[in-house]
């Protein structure tokens, strides 16, 4: 007998410990690119609201939105819309069209090396360069050496984002080297005087930033918060997230709205990204 | 001499089945269960991984995707006019899919056919299905080039899905992991197995075993920031991060497997056989490169195929030191693997998608050649060892 209770201590200690606790009240996961901003907003609103408990984890857009088609989370960020395959299956599994919020800026700065005596380049430079027509500073008006042309990874949202608004949707050249983050790219930018490659415009202390000229007669613009949040820069996106809307109410809903007012948005500096226009933000 | 257990003794089936001498101990049972259990879960777990991947990339291997970007779409009236079956067709969704969903939905996902093809490329290549083998294998003139190319651009409005680039990438980066490694290991297992002194040995061998336990992660980082610059300093080439370097970086990785499988097949080689060497007047070195090398061959061929199985899966220093996806053997050029392939673009691959189907094909693909590579290594040892203790 006294073996048996022994034994059972030792399985109901075993299944105790096997059982985690799954706490959390809303779930969020989706773009790498915000989990940072996505765990801040989190902790703020934790800590204005004792009750709410939320759970954040990234893993990529795409992700994000298996997951939220799944119905494992509640919320899917994603630094790019959603694919109308995606929304399909979202349609299929519970017969709803997810809702999109657009929930912050990210400009995106073009980076060469430091000593390169560039300092602005067109749209139409820029497709030359990355799509490989451009293999020469020489033909941009710089020093006679050939261009380190620096991209993303194709899994990233900038990649895709850059491929279809600055190349226009060509391909990219097939020498370009593709870096696992913007940290990484820029590590390589500022060390190889004949780079060029593209990423965040908070990002990039080691690289200079060049100014955009949106065609060849427009006057160039720096990559500021100011230019980017008034839509002068040429080259930003939107962040977004996704929800079902037949979980948009209550603690979410609330949440979601928290997160485009002003107070939700004052988050979004302090970590590298812009704050929404306030004309978008109800 | 021997026992013969007493009749009194007799072993008696016990409460649960479990043996007398067992029932006084049950949580040594346990264990001896557990363990048991776990060994022969480890096989079931291979197989069912191979199962899931290759269920998941079945659909490319059958040929039943279709990643055309331009798909035909049916007005509201004409969609509500179709046949169920037709319809079901329309819509690409399965029998179960189907009887669950309810007009509402129905509606909508004609609807979004209509909306997205309004936005729809007008390129030339919009139409066509680039999972097929033709576009999966062979080259092909893609709107905007002036030849027929192999391109691997799965993301973007026309998914360009060519997978030579990553088999040239995974080969080349390989070859040059293996030769670099290859004599280096195998240099050092024979100075360490037949050359080196008792002392010596002792400590040299763990020493260069030690060197397996290096996580990948960091070979990589310390590839990517210290080696990029000194061997491009050395070399003077103008990619900085490429072939050359992954495959150095890699060749670190591998030389202690090869290292450990050819020590262990020299060694392996009969004392008898170098005394014999020694006795008729050969030197040290004599005796090892004459007489128990090419007796160890099986064994050191067997380390340059498990060497080479162990290159071409690894992942994360190809990962962070090379990966534009060109087609050139020029070690000096870049490559990216296939493994590096899956891990970066896995997790933005649209869930159940061609372009995550088609990394699981390719993950299968590493999954059949690797466990190939091992089982061709492991055999050879196996009947070598076997025929130097004199047994075949």
């Amino acid at each position: 007998m006294k073996q048996i209770t022994k034994w059972l201590s030792v399985v109901a200690i075993l299944a105790m410990t096997c059982a985690v606790s799954q706490a959390a009240n809303i779930v969020v996961k989706g773009s790498d690119t915000m989990v940072i901003l996505a765990q801040k907003w989190a902790e703020t609103y934790m800590q204005k609201h004792s009750d709410a408990k939320i759970q954040v984890a990234g893993g990529g857009s795409g992700v994000g939105f298996a997951a939220l088609q799944q119905q494992t989370v509640d919320i899917a960020n994603a630094s790019r819309k959603i694919k109308a395959t995606e929304i399909e299956t979202c349609i299929k599994t519970f017969g709803k069209r997810p809702t999109e919020y657009k929930v912050a800026l990210d400009g995106l700065s073009v980076y060469v090396n430091a000593v390169n005596s560039i300092k602005e380049l067109s749209i139409d430079q820029l497709a030359g360069v990355f799509t490989g027509k451009i293999k020469n500073w020489k033909e941009l008006g710089g020093a006679d050496a050939p261009i380190m042309v620096y991209s993303r990874e194709n899994s990233s949202g900038t990649y895709e984002f850059f491929k279809e608004n600055v190349l226009k949707g060509r391909d990219f050249a097939a020498n370009a080297q593709p870096m696992q983050g913007t940290a990484a790219l820029l590590q390589s930018v500022a060390k190889d005087k004949n780079a060029i490659g593209y990423g965040g415009a908070a990002y990039g202390a080691g690289a200079k930033h060049l100014a955009i000229k949106k065609d060849d007669s427009s006057a160039a613009i720096e990559p500021t918060e100011e230019t980017i949040v008034s839509g002068k820069y040429p080259i930003w996106r939107y962040l977004f997230v996704y929800v079902n809307p037949t979980l948009d109410k209550g603690q979410i809903a609330h949440y979601l709205n928290w997160i485009r007012s002003d107070e939700g948005q004052s988050v979004v500096k302090n970590v590298g990204y812009f704050p929404l226009p306030k004309n978008l933000r109800e | 001499m021997s026992f013969k257990t007493p009749n009194t003794a007799r072993r008696t089936e016990g409460w649960m089945g479990l043996k007398r001498g067992h029932r006084a101990r049950p949580l040594e049972w346990m264990i001896e269960q557990l363990i048991q259990f776990v060994s022969y879960s480890a096989i079931i777990m291979v197989f069912l991984i191979f199962v899931f991947v290759t269920r998941e990339a079945l659909p490319i291997l059958l040929g039943q995707m279709d990643s055309a970007a331009v798909r035909p779409s049916l007005s509201m009236d004409e969609a509500m006019k179709l046949p169920e079956a037709d319809l079901r067709k329309y819509l690409n969704m399965t029998q179960s899919e189907f009887a669950k969903a309810d007009a509402e939905s129905i509606k909508m996902l004609v609807e979004l056919r209509i909306e997205s093809s309004a936005t729809e490329t007008t390129d030339k290549d919009a139409k066509l299905n680039t999972t097929q083998w033709s576009h999966l294998l062979g080259p092909y003139q893609w709107s905007g080039y002036t030849q027929p190319e192999y391109i691997w651009q799965p993301v973007g409005t026309i998914h360009k899905y060519n997978i030579v680039p990553l088999l040239v990438g995974s080969l080349k980066v390989s070859f040059i992991a293996l030769a670099f490694a290859l004599p280096l290991a195998l240099g050092a297992a024979i100075y360490v197995s037949q050359l080196a002194n008792p002392r010596i040995k002792e400590w040299l061998k763990p020493a260069i075993e030690l060197l397996a336990g290096l996580p990948s992660v960091v070979l990589g980082f310390f590839a990517m920031l210290v080696m990029a610059t000194f061997l491009q300093n050395v070399f003077g080439y103008t990619t900085r991060l490429n072939a050359f370097l992954a495959g150095i970086a890699l060749g670190l990785a591998v030389i202690p497997l090869v290292f450990s499988i050819a020590e262990d097949a020299l060694t392996s080689v009969p004392r008898s056989y170098t005394q014999a060497a020694l006795a008729l007047g050969s030197s040290r070195w004599q005796a090892a490169y004459q007489i128990v090398l090419p007796a160890a061959l099986p064994g050191v061929f067997a380390a340059a195929v498990l060497g080479f199985g162990r290159a071409l899966g690894e992942t994360m220093i190809v990962l962070m030191t090379s990966s534009a996806s060109i087609i050139s053997w020029n070690i000096f050029d870049s490559a990216r693997p296939i493994t590096a392939s899956i891990a970066a673009e896995l997790a933005e691959a649209v869930f159940g998608g061609h372009h995550y189907r088609i990394l699981f094909m390719l993950g299968a693909l590493l999954f059949t050649v690797t466990f190939l590579l091992n089982l061709i290594g492991d055999v050879v040892v196996h009947r070598l060892k076997r025929r130097l203790e004199g047994k075949a």
